[in-house]
Parts: C-alpha cells; sequence; structure tokens
C-alpha cells in the first residue's frame, strides 16, 4: 500500500504502460556507453570519497575514506602487555569468521584430519553468507561450459580478475554444488532431477542455481549443521582483534576478544584462515547496505596491519536494488532474482529507461543517473528511486511464481503491507559487496606464510565487479580450498613457539613516522547504531 | 513532526519514533547491540522477540529487525534458545521414519496444541511439518519448513519439549541428499572437467591477448 500521492500518480504510469513495457527487451549498452556511464555516476568513480594510503603494502593506493581510516587506525591491543606464553586456546587451524567461507574451510579442514577452532564475532551463521537470496553460478547445463562462465565471469568484473584463480572458480564450480547437494543443500530442480537455473546480470547461460530466495540461508544453515555434527571448537561472540606471528614473521594465531564481556583471549594455531567477509557496515559514501550487523572489514584491517597486501580495495559493489521504501527495509536487498524472473526497471514516468540485466555496476550507475541529473525519480522520504515492475513476474511466468520462487522478497514487502504480486516497488542501490580484498595465490595463502584467506575477504577472484551468483560460488570453491591448504599446511610446522605483535608495533611506528594521528581503533567490530542521549 | 509511540523494552518505557523497528527501537533507546542482533533483515533469527500489546491477551511473537514498533508494545527479545541439536552422520544415516524417532523421539509427544505454529515468526504450519516428521514424509517436512529461520520461539512456546527448527533441519538435509531427485548433468559435468575436457577450450582463451577477450565478451550470444 502506497499512501503517499505522488507515488500513487506514478504506479499509475508505469500500470498502464505495464502491457506494452513487457513486451520490449531493452537494447544493451555498448561498450562506450557504459564506460562513460559509470565515469559519471559509478561511486567507485568519486574520487574525493578515496583516500592514498601512507602506511603499509599498499601505501600509494587509493581505498573508501571509511576504511583508510581504519587500516591507519590504532589497534586495539595497544598498551595492553598481553603475555603471549599463555593460551587459552591451541589448535592447528583457526578460522577467523563463521560464514560460508568460514564453515566451508572448518569443514574442509576436518576432513584432512585438522584440530580445528573457528572463533565468530556473532553466532555461526550470522554472516552475509545467510542473507544470499539470488542463487549461485555454476556451468552444469549442456548448453554451458566451464569458458563461458569464465568469460562473463571475466568481462563482468572488467578483465582485472586474477586468471588462475578465476580458472578455479569456474572448473570448480559444478564439483561445489555437488558437494553441497551431497551434504543436504536443497537445490530447485524439475521432477527429473534438471536444476531450474536463471540468468543473472552479465551471465550468457542460465546457470544461476538457487533454493528459492533463500539461496544463503539453504547453505549456510546445512554447513552450520554439518560443522556442528563434527568435532570442530566453535567460539561464538568472539572476534579476532590482531593477528599473532611468530619469530620468523609467520602467522601463528589471532588475540580474541569476547564480545560480551570484552575478555582478552589468546589463540596460538599453526595456520590460520581468515573468512570474516565484507564491509557493508562501514556504509561507504554514506550508502545503506545489504549486509549482515557484523560486516565491518575486520579482515583487512588484521591482515594488512600483518603485513598482507590487498588487491582492489577500491571497488566495492553497489546493488543496483537496495529497497528504497518503506524505510523499515531500506537498503536491505531485493535479490536479483526479481529481474531474472522478468520484473523491469522503470522511471517515474512509466518508462523501461534499460535492459534490467545489465551488470551490477551498470545498473547501479544507470539508476543513479535516472534518479539524478535525468530527474526521472521517485520522491521517497530517503531520496530519489525508481520502480521495480514485480508484477510483470507473474504476467511472464504464471499465478504463483512469486510465492514459490521469491517467497523472502514476498514477505519482506508483504510485512508493511505491499503486495509485489500486485504491486511495483521501489528500489534504490545499496552497499552489497566488497570487491577487494586480501590478495592471494591459488592455494589460498596471503602474502604472509600461513595465512589463509577465504570469501569476500578475498580480493582477485572477481576482478573490479562480481556477478551474481559468483560469491556464494567462491565461498565454498576457496573456502574449500583454504580449508584443505591449511590443514595440509598445518601437517608441514610444528605448534609455534614463540609468539609476538611486534608488527603491530611496527605498523603503528610506521604510522607515526608518516605522521597519521588517529583516535579510533579498528577493527571495527561492529557499526554505532546507538543512538547518543 | 515524527509520529512517536511507547514501547517498553524489558518493561522500562521509552518514547520512540513510530517507523522504527524493535531493533531500531532499541538502539534508538541507547542500547549497543551485541546479541540478538545477525541479518537485521529476517534470515538469521537472532533477534526472536516476544511482545504484547498493553491491554491484549495473547502473546505474540516476532523478529525485532523486521517488525514495526506499536504504541503500549511490551518487549522481550529471546536472543538465544537451548535447542536440543542431536549430532549425526549424514553418510551413514538414511531418510527412514525411524532416524526421527532414534534422534528426536520427542516428536511422538506432540499434543496437538498448535502453539508452534501460532508462535511462528515466519507464519509457517509448524505444527504440520512435525506430522510429517513424525511420518517419514521428509519431503512434505522439508517443504513446508523451507523457509526457516531458526529463531526458535515455536520451541521456546512447546509443553512437549520439541526443538522443531532442528527437526526440519534434519528433514530437509535428508530430502536434499536421499530423496530429492538425482541431478544428471551435473554428474556429467564433473566427469567432463576431471577428463580434461575443457582445459584447451579455457587456457585458450585465458591466454589471448586482452583486446581478443574484449571482443569475444562484448560480443558473445546471450541465451534467450
Ligand atoms: C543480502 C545479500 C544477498 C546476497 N546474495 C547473493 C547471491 O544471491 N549470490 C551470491 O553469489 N552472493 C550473494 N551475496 C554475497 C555473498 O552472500 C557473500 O559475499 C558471501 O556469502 C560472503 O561469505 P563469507 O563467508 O566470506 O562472509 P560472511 O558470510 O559474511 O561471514 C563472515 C563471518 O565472519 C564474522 N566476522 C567478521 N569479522 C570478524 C572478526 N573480527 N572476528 C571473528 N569473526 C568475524 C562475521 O560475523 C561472519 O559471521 C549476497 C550478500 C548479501 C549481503
Ligand atoms: S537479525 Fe536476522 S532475523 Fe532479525
Amino acid at each position: 500500500m502506497y499512501q503517499d500521492k505522488l507515488m500513487q500518480e506514478s504506479i499509475q504510469k508505469v500500470e498502464a504502460a505495464r502491457a506494452e513495457n513487457i513486451k520490449l527487451d531493452p537494447r544493451r549498452m555498448t561498450a562506450e556507453e557504459k564506460e562513460k556511464l559509470l565515469a559519471t555516476y559509478h561511486p567507485d568513480y568519486k574520487q574525493d570519497e578515496f583516500r592514498v594510503l601512507e602506511v603499509g603494502p599498499n601505501k600509494g593506493e587509493k581505498v573508501p575514506t571509511e576504511l583508510a581510516a581504519l587500516l591507519q587506525a590504532n589497534s586495539r591491543v595497544a598498551g595492553l602487555n598481553l603475555d603471549l606464553t599463555k593460551c587459552d586456546y591451541e589448535t592447528d587451524v583457526l578460522i577467523i569468521g563463521a560464514g560460508g567461507a568460514g564453515c566451508s574451510a572448518a569443514i574442509e579442514a576436518h576432513n584432512a584430519g585438522a584440530k580445528v577452532t573457528i572463533v565468530t564475532k556473532l553466532r555461526m551463521g550470522d554472516a552475509n553468507t545467510m542473507m544470499a537470496e539470488g542463487g549461485i553460478q555454476a556451468a552444469d547445463k549442456p548448453n554451458d561450459s566451464p569458458a563461458q562462465h569464465f568469460l562473463d565471469a571475466f568481462g563482468g568484473g572488467h578483465f582485472a580478475a586474477q586468471k588462475d584463480l578465476l580458472y578455479k572458480l569456474v572448473t570448480e564450480a559444478p564439483d561445489a554444488i555437488k558437494w553441497l547437494s551431497d551434504l543436504g543443500v536443497e537445490f530447485d530442480k524439475t521432477a527429473d532431477g534438471t536444476m531450474v537455473t536463471t540468468h543473472g546480470g552479465g551471465t550468457s547461460r542460465k546457470r544461476m542455481h538457487a533454493a528459492k530466495d533463500y539461496s544463503g540461508a539453504e547453505i549456510m544453515r546445512t554447513l552450520r549443521d554439518e560443522v556442528l555434527n563434527r568435532d570442530i571448537t566453535v567460539v561464538d561472540f568472539t572476534s579476532a582483534i590482531e593477528l599473532i606471528k611468530d619469530e620468523n614473521g609467520k602467522c601463528a594465531g589471532a588475540v580474541l576478544m569476547n564480545m560480551e564481556t570484552k575478555q582478552i583471549l589468546i589463540a596460538k594455531a599453526k595456520t590460520v584462515v581468515i573468512a570474516t567477509g565484507g564491509a557493508g557496515r562501514l556504509h561507504y559514501q554514506g550508502f545503506p547496505t545489504s549486509n549482515h550487523y557484523g560486516a565491518t572489514a575486520d579482515g583487512l584491517v588484521l591482515g594488512y596491519r600483518a603485513g598482507a597486501r590487498l588487491l582492489y580495495a577500491d571497488t566495492l559493489q553497489y546493488h543496483p536494488t537496495g529497497a528504497a521504501f518503506p524505510a523499515q527495509i531500506f537498503g536491505a536487498l531485493v535479490t536479483e532474482k526479481v529481474r531474472s524472473l522478468g520484473a523491469m526497471l522503470i522511471n517515474a514516468h512509466g518508462e523501461a529507461f534499460m535492459n534490467p540485466l545489465e551488470t551490477r555496476d551498470v545498473s547501479a550507475a544507470s539508476i543513479i543517473r535516472e534518479c539524478s541529473d535525468r530527474g526521472n525519480g521517485v520522491k521517497t522520504p530517503e531520496g530519489y528511486a525508481v520502480w521495480l515492475d514485480t508484477p510483470m513476474i507473474e504476467l511472464k511466468n504464471g499465478e504463483g511464481t512469486i510465492e514459490k520462487r521469491i517467497p523472502a522478497m514476498m514477505r519482506m514487502f508483504g510485512k508493511y503491507g505491499i503486495d509485489i504480486r500486485k504491486e511495483p516497488i521501489l528500489i534504490y542501490p545499496t552497499l552489497h559487496y566488497q570487491n577487494g580484498g586480501l590478495k592471494i595465490t591459488a592455494d589460498g595463502q596471503s602474502d604472509i606464510e600461513n595465512l589463509f584467506v577465504a570469501g569476500e575477504a578475498v580480493g582477485g577472484i572477481h576482478g573490479r565487479n562480481r556477478l551474481m551468483g559468483n560469491s556464494l560460488l567462491d565461498i565454498i570453491v576457496f573456502g574449500r580450498n583454504a580449508g584443505k591448504s591449511a590443514s595440509a599446511k598445518a601437517k608441514t610446522v610444528a605448534m609455534p613457539e614463540k609468539l609476538t605483535l611486534k608488527h603491530v608495533e611496527e605498523f603503528a611506528a610506521e604510522c607515526e613516522k608518516a605522521g597519521i594521528k588517529s583516535d579510533i581503533v579498528s577493527p571495527k567490530l561492529l557499526p554505532d547504531y546507538a543512538r547518543k542521549a | 513532526m515524527e509520529q512517536m509511540v511507547n514501547v517498553y523494552l524489558y518493561g522500562k518505557k521509552y518514547e520512540v519514533p513510530a517507523s522504527l523497528t524493535i531493533m531500531e527501537a532499541m538502539e534508538y533507546a541507547g542500547y549497543q547491540l551485541v546479541r540478538g542482533c545477525g541479518c537485521r533483515n529476517g534470515f538469521c533469527g537472532a533477534c526472536a522477540t516476544i511482545y504484547r500489546i498493553a491491554g491484549d491477551r495473547e502473546l505474540k511473537a516476532c523478529l525485532a529487525c523486521s517488525t514495526k514498533v506499536e504504541n503500549n508494545m511490551y518487549v522481550a527479545t529471546l536472543p538465544f534458545f537451548p535447542l536440543v541439536k542431536e549430532v549425526y552422520d549424514m553418510e551413514k544415516i538414511k531418510p527412514t521414519q525411524q532416524i526421527m524417532m532414534q534422534l528426536y523421539p520427542e516428536i511422538y509427544a506432540c499434543v496437538g496444541c498448535n502453539a508452534c505454529t501460532k508462535a511462528c515468526t515466519q507464519g509457517l504450519n509448524v505444527m504440520q511439518y512435525i506430522a510429517y516428521a513424525q511420518r517419514g514424509e521428509y519431503e512434505k517436512c522439508a517443504e513446508e519448513s523451507f523457509d526457516c529461520v531458526m529463531c526458535g520461539v515455536c520451541s521456546s512456546r512447546c509443553p512437549a519439549g520439541i526443538s522443531h527448527p532442528q527437526v526440519a533441519m534434519l528433514a530437509r538435509r535428508l530430502n536434499g541428499k536421499y530423496i530429492a531427485p538425482h541431478c544428471d548433468h551435473l554428474d556429467d559435468r564433473i566427469k567432463e572437467i576431471e577428463d580434461g575436457k575443457f582445459e584447451a577450450l579455457i587456457e585458450n582463451l585465458m591466454q589471448k591477448p586482452l583486446e581478443e577477450i574484449k571482443e569475444l565478451y562484448n560480443t558473445r550470444e546471450i541465451e534467450k
């Protein structure tokens, strides 16, 4: 139910034009048009929102201002005088973060016989993985191939992906689906077992596998259940706040903090896996976000301070369709699947202003243009927005499609009295995904020996933009990969003896030398939403 | 002026804007949340909450992140509920009726009060999916329970001590692994990849000069 008069008027235009719009297949933009659009409207191109790093392995490169502030902030262990000879946890493989990447790593490391400990900020599964709606890509249909998948992802990522990582991603994709399926993940299938697959923005074949629009939740809860079925230590409500090294500069554990009591704990490990996910809660450029509460780029800060290089930390993904109305769900994700199923993007005047299946960065920029310079947005309490014409879905695919294929979306809007089967919804880009992160080699290891990275905390797999469905895929492929590598490596090294935080002091000294004065500490751990009286 | 309402957080009164969710209202009141807050959008079940509107006999349950405050709402969060999670080896168990009897026998003590269904924050027919589980109809149990976020409110209301979300979790895994139709094209593709069928194709692509890859990308045919 839209009460606002302007919104109602605009809806009438959308409805009046629906029958004609639905027949359209708006032309895709040319490469030149896309380039110009991105340069003018995409948030990544706003130079004054970035800052050049003055210290650390990526010195001289630019990253979002908010991230720079955290990378060059004070350590939470500064001045604590910790006794590193007394360890609270001792383990072969220490996994930081219990989202999809962390849990996949844990399962594989455990399979390999390692003693595994997971620490995680909130509960296991309180993670971006749980929220993924749309699906997971894999080229497993006869008309598709890993090479085609490679081409789509490489082009969609602006030809910047690390080729060896992308090769691994696409060639191991079918096996990742099989692995999940064998764990009991339910994928949408037809009666003969054929996977129901759809397009995502930028795919040239229909290779998006889904579990309704709870794809991530279905994967996450299954992985969580599997971790609980095994002899894996899970320490929840506990964050890593600094990495620990041994006397040879190899990674050897982490300093932990109990999120509730603030107690500091020491974990010693032969190998460490960072699987801390994304950064949406840093609200770059003031954008709302689709991410979970703990997405604050902690892993990047931990790794950077220990000397690991970042790759493409200057590129973020703004998902074109964040909910713009009502206020209670501002920024929440409207899955791309809504467009895959046939809903089109329509401006305030009822015009289908673009092909709804352009890549995410292009779509986001195009929506921002529609709402700014072109003045074709619908006014909302938070700004401007365009319509996503959801009733088209059932016109195209028959009644009942929405309830069957995107029940979470129906529920999310239904709670606020909007029936997406009958009424279109208002959307605007939302901060969604951290394209960049810590650089790894194909075995999952960072620049620091014995430090592995997996999931959204990695940079380079997708290049400078990621296609829908390739992240759920990467957390499984590279999560498993990191678990296998980290456990194999753990077999070859002894339990570290002398632990040190010297690198933290050195980083602080470097900051001081560069004249950086910061009054904040990092990693951030949680956003600060409590209103101050 | 923003419209304000009174809410009672753990019994204490606060005045908050009427447009907020319960979670936002807590933050507006000054709480820095750690527990009881995960996805902030109805997917993780971290924010189970019980409430009563003053004067109303009925005790309701919801997710704090996706429920608007109402005037005179009394709120208590349930950020953790001790569900029973049995441990099993997916490779060894089979989708038989006995497996539920072994792992979660309490489901047969269901008294049919339907309190679980009434309490479900997702509007699921919880008692029905438990009935399916009792009968070993895991496919139906899986379908009926699919949207469960495992918040645990159902179990908090159950006189028989059933851990409904865990029962459903097991049913879904059994269904996904053993009952759902097998996907042959997936096996075929894995085999092809193992046999190296695509290696030359993809390596050839990777080695092409950037301009050529760009050309291939920009002119690639898109499946209708
Ligand atoms: C709303 C939404 C929808 C999405 N839809 C799709 C989709 O359809 N398809 C797709 O492919 N991708 C999708 N994505 C992206 C994808 O889900 C994520 O990129 C991916 O799941 C990230 O997995 P992860 O394991 O790396 O991180 P997460 O799942 O976020 O897990 C990271 C974990 O680490 C914990 N953590 C963080 N910092 C610390 C610390 N300092 N110490 C200890 N623990 C810490 C976090 O709390 C969390 O539990 C979506 C993302 C969102 C937010
Ligand atoms: S915080 Fe995840 S369901 Fe409410």
